[in-house]
C-alpha cells in the first residue's frame, strides 16, 4: 500500500458520471457529477443513505448499467459506451459480485455455484475444481462442498458468494450491503474475511448505509443526494451526530 | 459454457420438476407415438396386401367379360384366347378359363356352404403357383373328354377325408366327382378360404354353371416387365370382337396392388397429418411452460448475467432446456408408439383373421425424433430470446 498511487493506472475511475431517470415530464439525476478513482488494492467503502445515488453508482462499477454522460474506465478501458455482451464480459473477468442477499442458485451445490462465473469464462473442469476448492477453502468451507444452499446458515452463504466472487480472480470485489442479512456476529466476521481478502491484495469495494460497517474499510467516499461529499481515509470521517437509528434501511 | 455441461444443466432443470415436465411433453409424447402407430398400421396393411397378392401371382393377367348381354352371339371363345397366347410367347406364358360355379357341394350327407366351386385349365394350378399335395391337378384329358373329376383345397381334405382326399368322391348338385388331386395348403386350412376350394374342368363348370358362359380368364405374362405390353395385346384383340371397351376389363394383379398401396399411402399421410397436428399443440404446450419458467427464474438470469453469462448464453440454455423436454417428449413417444404397435398386432390378430403386424418404419421414428426436437427449439426459441433480453438489473431485483 507504500505505492504512490498517482502514478498508477487507477483500475476505477468514474469522470463526471451522471445518471438520469426521465420519469414523467421530471428529469431525476440519481447519480449528479460524480468523480473519483479507486487503485489497486484499496478497500473502499461507498456509503450512503437510500436515494444518495450508491446503489446506481455500484451498479455502474459492476458493468450492470451504463452512465447516461461521463466516462468509466475500468483498468483504463472506457466501458461507458459497451453493448450487453461486451460488458458480460467484463463482469465475467474483472468483477466478484457479493449480494446482501447472496443470490446463489438454489438447485447447484455449494462448488457448482462457485464454479459458474468460470463456466463462462471457459475454464477447464479440471481447473475450475482446482480453483474452487481453493477459494472455498480460503473461505473456510472445504466441508460443504456437495451441500445446497438452503442447507447452510445466512454466514455460511454469504462466505460461499464470497469464495463465488474470488473463483474467477476478478480485480475488484464488489460486495453490495454484504452484511444486511446477517446478524451482527456473523455479520462481523463476513467483515473480517473481506479485512483479511483485502491484507491478501485483493481491491475491495463496499457499497453500505451503515457508517460503522463502511469505517471497516480503509477509505470512504461518501454520497448524498447523488453527489460526493466526503472522499477521504475513513478514519478522517467525523461521524455527523445524526440518529442513524431512524434511517430508512435500504435494500437496494 | 459448453453444449454438454448446458445440456447436462437442461436435464439437471427438468428432471428436478419431474409432472410437470411429462405433462409439458405429453402432447410430444401423444403426436409421435400417433404418428409411429398409423405410419406401423400403414405398413403392416402394405405388407399384408402384398404378401396376399404375391401368393396369387403379380404377373397375372384377369379378363372379365361381361359380354354385350345374353342375347349377342358376339363373343372370344376358349380357343381364341388360347390362340392368343400360342401366337404371342414373348408376352403371354399360358391362360385358363374360369369359370363360377354356384351350387351345392356334398361330401356324404354333409353340405360345404362355403366352398368356392370353380371350372378352371390344365395351367391354373401352376400360374397361381399352386403346389399338389397329392394326386394330380387337373389335365387336358379330363377336360376333353368332360371327365367328372376335381381338385380339393387343403381344408376339404383334412375336414372330410382326414387328410386322404385322392380317390374319394363328393357331390356337386347331386352329381358325382371323383376326387384325384389335393392341393397344398395356400392359407391358413380354415372354412371359407383359399383352402376351401374345390377346381373343376372347365368344360364340365361350363356345363353345370347357369349361363354356360365363360365369364373370366387368367393370362400368365411371360415376364414381370411385359405386364403392360401384354395388357394391351389382350385388349387389343377383344376390342376387335366387341368394338367397345365397355363389355370387358382386363386388370392385372400388379397394377390392382399398385393402386392400393397408393391408397393406403395417401390415408396414412392423411392420418400422420393429423397426429402431426397433436406435436404442434405439444410445442405450443412447451413454450406456454417455457415462458412460466423464464418469469420463475428470473432470478436465477440475473445471477448468471452478473456472472458473466451473456445473451448467448441464456438463449442456449433455454432452447436446450426446450429441445430436450421435446427430445425426451419424443423419445417417450417413440417408445409409446411401439408398445401400442406391439399390442395392436396382438390384438388384430386375436380379434380377426387377418395377420397384420403393426410394423414401425425406422424412417418414421427418425423423423417423428427429429420433428419433436426442432419443435422444441422452435418453440423455445421465443421464451428464450425473452430470457436473454432481460436486463440483469431488473433480473437481479426480480423476486
Amino acid at each position: 500500500m507504500e505505492q504512490t498511487p498517482m502514478e498508477q493506472t487507477p483500475l476505477i475511475e468514474f469522470k463526471d458520471i451522471h445518471k438520469i431517470y426521465t420519469i414523467g415530464d421530471t428529469e431525476l439525476h440519481v447519480v449528479d457529477g460524480v468523480s473519483f478513482k479507486i487503485y489497486k488494492g484499496e478497500f473502499v467503502a461507498i456509503v450512503g443513505q437510500s436515494g444518495s445515488g450508491k446503489s446506481t453508482c455500484m451498479n455502474i462499477i459492476g458493468c450492470l448499467d451504463k452512465p447516461s454522460t461521463g466516462a468509466y474506465y475500468l483498468s483504463g478501458e472506457d466501458v461507458s459506451d459497451m453493448n450487453d455482451d461486451a460488458l458480460a464480459e467484463v463482469r465475467n473477468k474483472m468483477i466478484g459480485f457479493v449480494f446482501q442477499q447472496y443470490n446463489l442458485l438454489p438447485k447447484l451445490t455449494v462448488k457448482e455455484n462457485v464454479e459458474v462465473s468460470m463456466q463462462y469464462a471457459g475454464v477447464s473442469k479440471k481447473e475450475r475444481t482446482e480453483r474452487s476448492l481453493k477459494v472455498l477453502e480460503r473461505v473456510g468451507l472445504s466441508t460443504k462442498l456437495k451441500s445446497h444452499p438452503n442447507q447452510l446458515s445466512g454466514g455460511q452463504q454469504q462466505r460461499v458468494s464470497i469464495a463465488r466472487a474470488l473463483a474467477g480472480d476478478p480485480s475488484v470485489i464488489l460486495a453490495d450491503e454484504p452484511t444486511g442479512a446477517l446478524d451482527s456476529k456473523t455479520g462481523i466476521r463476513v467483515l473480517e474475511l473481506l479485512q483479511e481478502l483485502h491484507r491478501e491484495g485483493n481491491t475491495i469495494v463496499l457499497i453500505t448505509h451503515d457508517n460503522a460497517i463502511a469505517k471497516k474499510a480503509e477509505r470512504m467516499i461518501r454520497l448524498e443526494d447523488g453527489k460526493v461529499v466526503f472522499d477521504d481515509a475513513a478514519e478522517h470521517y467525523v461521524h455527523e451526530e445524526r440518529d442513524d437509528e431512524g434511517e430508512e434501511e435500504d435494500d437496494e | 459454457m459448453k453444449l454438454t455441461e448446458t445440456f447436462q444443466l437442461a436435464l439437471k432443470n427438468i428432471l428436478s420438476s419431474k409432472v410437470r415436465a411429462l405433462l409439458t411433453m405429453l402432447g410430444i409424447i401423444i403426436g409421435v407415438g400417433a404418428v409411429i402407430i398409423i405410419v406401423g398400421l400403414g405398413n403392416g396393411l402394405k405388407n399384408y396386401m402384398t404378401e396376399s397378392f404375391e401368393s396369387m401371382g403379380t404377373n397375372l393377367l384377369t379378363v372379365n367379360l361381361m359380354g354385350r348381354g345374353n342375347s349377342s352371339s358376339r363373343t372370344v371363345s376358349i380357343d381364341d384366347m388360347y390362340q392368343l397366347v400360342y401366337d404371342n410367347p414373348e408376352y403371354l406364358a399360358a391362360v385358363s378359363p374360369t369359370v363360377s360355379v354356384s351350387g351345392t357341394v356334398k361330401v356324404g350327407t354333409e353340405t360345404l356352404s362355403s366352398t368356392t366351386v370353380s371350372g378352371v385349365g390344365e395351367d391354373y394350378d401352376d400360374m397361381n403357383r399352386n403346389g399338389i399335395a397329392s394326386g394330380r391337378f387337373i389335365q387336358f384329358i379330363d377336360i376333353d373328354k368332360y371327365k367328372k373329376v376335381c381338385v380339393v383345397g387343403s381344408y376339404i381334405s383334412n375336414e372330410y377325408f382326414s387328410g386322404n382326399a385322392v380317390g374319394e368322391t363328393l357331390k356337386i348338385n347331386g352329381t358325382k366327382y371323383t376326387i384325384v388331386g389335393v392341393l397344398d395348403e395356400v392359407a391358413s386350412s380354415e372354412e371359407g378360404d383359399s383352402d376351401d376350394v374345390i377346381y373343376l374342368p372347365y368344360s364340365v363348370a361350363q356345363k353345370i354353371s347357369y349361363t354356360g358362359r365363360v365369364s373370366s380368364y387368367t393370362f400368365e405374362v411371360a415376364s414381370d416387365d411385359v405386364v403392360s405390353d401384354a395388357k394391351t395385346l389382350i385388349e387389343d384383340k377383344l376390342y376387335s370382337v366387341y368394338g367397345s371397351e365397355n363389355y370387358y376389363r382386363v386388370t392385372s394383379m400388379s397394377e390392382i396392388l399398385d393402386t392400393m398401396t397408393s391408397m393406403v399411402n395417401i390415408v396414412v399421410l392423411v392420418l400422420s397429418a393429423i397426429a402431426a397436428i397433436s406435436l404442434v399443440v405439444g410445442g405450443i404446450g412447451i413454450m406456454n411452460i417455457m415462458l412460466v419458467s423464464v418469469s420463475e427464474r428470473t432470478k436465477e438470469i440475473g445471477i448468471r448475467k452478473s456472472l458473466g453469462a451473456k445473451q448467448r448464453n441464456i438463449l442456449t440454455q433455454f432452447v436446450i432446456e426446450a429441445a430436450t423436454t421435446s427430445a425426451m417428449g419424443g423419445l417417450l413417444g417413440i417408445a409409446f408408439g411401439f408398445i401400442v404397435s406391439e399390442v395392436a398386432t396382438r390384438v388384430i390378430a386375436s380379434m380377426t383373421e387377418y395377420d397384420i403386424t403393426v410394423a414401425p418404419s425406422i424412417d418414421s421414428v427418425l423423423l417423428a425424433f427429429g420433428i419433436s426436437a426442432s419443435i422444441g427449439v422452435l418453440f423455445g426459441y421465443l421464451p428464450a430470446k425473452k430470457a436473454a433480453k432481460l436486463n440483469p438489473i431488473d433480473a437481479l431485483r426480480y423476486e
